[in-house]
């Protein structure tokens, strides 16, 4: 694991980089990029990819991989979906039944992916993969191939709704999104779980050297569960946002998620080797991903540039993460 | 030896060969001006065959393809020049690690080396096989090659080398004719301060000692037959034997780090289940691995992390680690196991071996088990270590605790043990008391070339 201070440096660069790029591109873009409404907007976007690389970031640190969440968001909204259409209630109670259907579906799915890497010792990227093609199917087949729209309106606030919006109004803020309050809460929670917690450090050992873990009696396999579990429970929270902003449970909207959210995890300074990274990287990462999408939006870049440019930026950003490690931090 | 090697440059001076200065800038270079380098840590392809193995890098070709027989003709010639027989079509991972050393010295000679640098060659080599290693030496040494021998095994050094130099710290320190350095010279300048003995006082384990390590029956998946053995309290049982004998196997069994697949353990008298290493740690029972990087640390970790990382339910509430508590016992370890580090936060990767072997030891230290099994505890450190090390061994006995010690040094093995158990074929063979317990009495069980007493 690295030490505070290293994390500390890599995320004050990180955001050191950002802020001079903010610079650069408003200027670009005549000022419609550094408006309060557009960086809110950001926000929003990014919820969906900041969450579900928070569970990617445990599993990445384990030295393994999870395939399987884009295909997760388009499952559990789909179960989600029709849940919230049976039920005869609406209001909160609603919401976190629905929540609980889908956190069951994910973290069940994550146990699945976990169970053949933990006891036969198979890759996880193999296991991971077959769920991303299950849960696809499987999400198609329960929605007969259509978006399964949502009949209650308790889901409105979460997708659409605004807190603080008196409050923010005066500082030209359109207030903070709901959905952008959860991410907040999922990245924080997870930073200390990640950071401050026992399990938190066993997850780097097992990383770091796996049958030191384990010959230091750590309970390898219930780590290594524990880590897909939460990678599917992300999923399935990225997957109740995604249904409440489009007010309907969809089986295609998650395709590519899956690597966006590794690209996120990547960029953020975690290792794909494991033993080191941090969720606080991992939400820079996924920030400067949508403030580039966002920019080159603004640019009117056509949208195939705009993946040239995505690749480009992490190859650069992985590049550059391993020259630091070269050289500086010796 | 990593500059010699091109992996690292050298910042200033100058290197000299056949009298004429040279830069060596990479592998290659040093490749090119005819070094060749055996490390501790082997460079083979484990899947390759031993002919492939011997050509990597420098495959003989016919148009496009690979010349197979061109190249099973170079390997042979190289092996029969220096005198040795291998299983050539056998992939390198099923060698013994001494066949395995062979291949990286014919690989090195099939590039045309002229100096050869070895770099604790016989760590890892059986008795026997050391005699054939030095053979081969001489060999070699006739034949014109220049060999630099880096090595802590003292007692080899007058078999085989005819200037020796002592490097401590970064820096040469003297450089004399073999001849002219007597053994205990050898160990004042290399530890900077003279040892009265290498190896420290045993006290002896007073009559009334209460078991510590009872163990009836014991089998894993790699050790077969059943085993006994018991250790006192205050007491070290040394496990001697060739290498891969099955010392290692039996002391992973008892700490579950192999689950035992049958047979009892009493720890102080009570009976414990060991079913993976947790159930062993619980029980009392620490294992100090040999293999430090691959087994003992968490190199990306700091020496905190490390240190607390077997019995982190000590040092959390509520799930939650207590960093301060953490860095406490870190420092405690740093100062009384005398870890060479800038602090607590640091890298164990940047530490030197004999550092991250105490990193190691501080792990199972701050458990208080009542048994401690050693595999290896000294190997690849340097003679003050190896003495610190074994300072803290006694130590433990002062504690209470019993101490079950695997060593391929003879020397070490005999000198640090009350009772020594000799293993050959996964079994132990012959137990001896310290005063029965003569280097050739040992060998003889460990080969299987004499009838030894069966346990």
């Amino acid at each position: 694991m690295t030490s505070p201070r290293t994390l500390l440096l890599r995320t004050l660069g990180l955001v050191l980089g950002l802020a001079v790029l903010v610079v650069v591109i408003n200027v670009f873009a005549q000022g419609s990029f550094l408006t309060p409404g557009n960086l809110t907007n950001v926000l929003r976007q990014i919820t969906y990819n900041a969450i579900l690389a928070v569970g990617q970031t445990f599993v990445i640190i384990t030295a393994g991989i999870d395939l399987s969440v884009g295909s997760l968001i388009e499952l559990t909204g789909v179960v989600m979906a029709t849940f919230a259409n049976a039920m005869p209630f609406g209001g909160v109670g609603l919401i976190v039944a629905t929540l609980l259907v889908g956190l069951a579906v994910g973290c069940s799915a994550g146990l699945i992916n976990a169970l053949p890497v933990v006891k036969l010792n198979l890759p996880p990227f193999i296991t991971t993969l077959a769920m991303m093609l299950m849960a696809r199917g499987l999400a198609f087949k329960l929605a007969h191939g259509r978006p399964i729209p949502i009949n209650s309106n308790a889901f409105d606030g979460i997708g659409t709704g605004f807190l603080f919006e008196g409050l923010l109004k005066p500082l030209g803020l359109p207030g903070i999104p709901i959905a952008v309050l959860w991410m907040a809460v999922i990245v924080v929670v997870f930073a200390i779980v990640l950071t401050r917690t026992r399990f938190g450090r066993y997850v780097f050992a097992i990383g770091g050297n796996e049958e030191a873990a384990r010959l230091a009696g750590i309970n390898v396999g219930l780590v290594k569960t524990m880590v897909y579990v939460i990678s599917g429970g992300c999923a399935a929270v990225a997957g109740l946002l995604y249904m409440a902003r489009f007010s309907s449970g969809s089986p295609n909207t998650g395709i590519g998620s899956e690597l966006q959210s590794i690209a996120a995890v990547v960029v953020g300074g975690t290792s794909l080797m494991g033993g080191r990274g941090g969720i606080v990287g991992t939400f820079f990462g996924a920030l400067l991903i949508g403030l580039l999408n966002n920019v080159m939006n603004l640019l009117n870049i056509e949208s195939y540039t705009q993946e040239i440019a995505l690749g480009a930026v992490i190859l650069i950003a992985v590049i550059v993460d391993e020259l630091r490690k070269r050289y500086l931090t010796l | 030896m990593k500059i010699l090697a091109g992996a690292t440059r050298a910042d200033e001076g100058r290197i000299e060969l056949d009298g004429n200065a040279v830069s060596i800038d990479g592998p290659r270079a040093a490749e090119a001006l005819g070094i060749g380098m055996i490390y501790q840590e082997f460079n083979l392809v484990p899947d390759l065959g031993v002919v492939e193995n011997i050509v990597l890098g420098h495959e003989p070709r016919r148009g496009l393809w690979l010349d197979r027989r061109e190249a099973s003709r170079r390997a042979a010639a190289v092996l029969h020049d220096l005198g040795i027989a291998l299983p050539l079509e056998l992939p390198a991972r099923r060698l013994s690690v001494a066949q395995q050393q062979m291949v990286e010295i014919a690989k090195a000679l099939a590039r045309k080396a002229r100096l050869l640098v070895m770099d604790e060659p016989t760590a890892a080599l059986t008795e026997r096989e050391i005699d054939a290693l030095f053979g081969l030496i001489a060999k070699l040494k006739a034949q014109g090659v220049a060999l630099i021998y880096i090595s802590h095994r003292l007692e080899e050094l007058p078999r085989i080398s005819d200037r020796v130099t002592v490097i401590r710290d970064g820096r040469t320190i003297e450089t004399r004719p073999t001849a002219q350095m007597p053994q205990a010279d050898l160990v004042r300048l290399m530890v900077g301060r003279s040892l009265a003995a290498q190896f420290p006082e045993l006290p002896a384990v007073p009559a009334d000692a209460p078991s510590a390590l009872r163990v009836r029956g014991l089998t894993s998946e790699r050790v077969r037959r059943g085993l006994d053995l018991e250790v006192r309290a205050g007491e070290i049982v040394g496990l001697a034997g060739l290498v891969g004998a099955g010392r290692t196997e039996i002391v992973r069994a008892i700490a579950g780090a192999d689950a035992p697949t049958a047979g009892s353990i009493e720890v102080a008298g009570k009976p414990v289940v060991v079913r993976g290493p947790h159930s062993a740690i619980e029980a009392g029972i620490a294992l100090i691995t040999e293999d430090r990087k691959a087994q003992g640390l968490v190199l990306g970790m700091s020496v905190r992390e490390n240190t607390t990382l077997a019995h982190l339910d000590a040092y959390a509430r509520a799930g939650f680690v207590d960093r301060r508590a953490e860095a406490a016992i870190a420092a405690r370890e740093i100062e009384e196991l005398r870890i060479r580090t800038p602090g607590s936060e640091q890298s164990v990767r940047n530490l030197s071996g004999g550092n991250q072997q105490k990193v190691v030891l501080a792990k199972w230290l701050i458990g208080a088990a009542k048994v401690y099994l050693f595999d290896e505890p000294t190997r690849g450190i340097d003679v003050g270590a190896k003495a610190e090390i074994y300072a803290l061994m006694l130590e433990l006995l002062a504690r209470g605790a019993g101490i079950v010690m695997v060593s391929s040094e003879l020397p070490e093995v005999l000198g640090m043990s009350h009772r020594v158990f000799v293993v050959r074929e996964g079994a132990i063979r012959a137990e001896f008391t310290r005063a029965e317990a003569t280097p050739d009495a040992v060998i003889a069980v460990a080969t299987g070339a004499g009838a030894g007493a069966a346990a």
